[in-house]
């Protein structure tokens, strides 16, 4: 299945890359799991979504836990955690 | 309800002369975040950012007598002594406004999808979220309450 997956503040940086539409293996069904796959892809991948460190999540723009699951054509975004006000 | 997240400046007095017109209106609190000492850029997530506020001026709402209230956020480049963030909100009596007002101010700081940059002299940086942030939005958890 096909996911847009958006990266916003230092990650963004880091990546390289504000998002993009990606195709999801069979197993991957949770934002856990995404995370996890993306952390896989090569070494700055895994630099950046290493486990320990804290990264909120948001599916259609609201914010979820890594449990949660991910459809087709759902917008999937990672962010640092916030400091607006 | 006025939710506005945006680049340009906003004028308190306007926006809380604006919130006193209706008539059962008997206070009006209002919160003004300031840019302190450092430059700074604020990114955020459109779309996700507003409704993220509106849920939270909602959820207000619904906890206190709210008659109406009004959050702007701004956004981009931002330099020492600038407004970021106003919050006010307008209620027959100072309970509820007050209360509301800091509501809605602790939780747009957990919740609300803002990250900023500053521009230090020895470079920039982004900042840390802080776990006092964090307990000043946890401590409103439990039984909502309408006072006044």
């Amino acid at each position: 299945m096909k996911v847009k997956v958006l990266f916003f503040a230092s990650l963004r940086e880091q990546l390289g890359i504000s998002g993009e539409e990606i195709e999801l293996p069979s197993g991957v069904t949770t934002v856990g799991g995404l995370r996890c796959y993306l952390s896989k892809r090569n070494d700055s991948w895994q630099g950046v979504f290493s486990e320990g460190r804290l990264i909120r999540a948001a599916v259609n723009q609201d914010m979820v836990q890594p449990t949660a699951p991910i459809k087709a054509g759902d917008e999937v975004a990672f962010f640092p955690p916030v400091t607006g006000g | 309800m006025k939710i506005s997240v945006q680049a340009t400046d906003f004028d308190v007095g306007f926006e809380v002369q604006n919130l006193s017109k209706e008539k059962t209106v008997g206070a009006v609190a209002s919160f003004v975040g300031v840019v302190r000492e450092v430059p700074m850029t604020l990114e955020h997530y459109p779309g996700m950012t507003e409704n993220s506020i509106k849920k939270i001026a909602d959820e207000a709402c619904s906890r206190w007598r709210v008659i109406d209230c009004t959050v702007i956020h701004r956004y981009g480049a931002l330099r020492p002594g600038e407004q970021i963030v106003l919050v006010a909100v307008a209620s027959a009596h100072r309970g509820d406004a007050f209360a509301a007002c800091e509501f809605i101010m602790d939780y747009l700081k957990t919740q609300a999808p803002f990250w900023k940059k500053e521009q230090r002299p020895e470079g920039e940086r982004w900042v840390e979220a802080r776990a006092s942030d964090d307990q000043a939005a946890e401590r409103w958890q439990g039984p909502a309450r309408k006072t006044g």
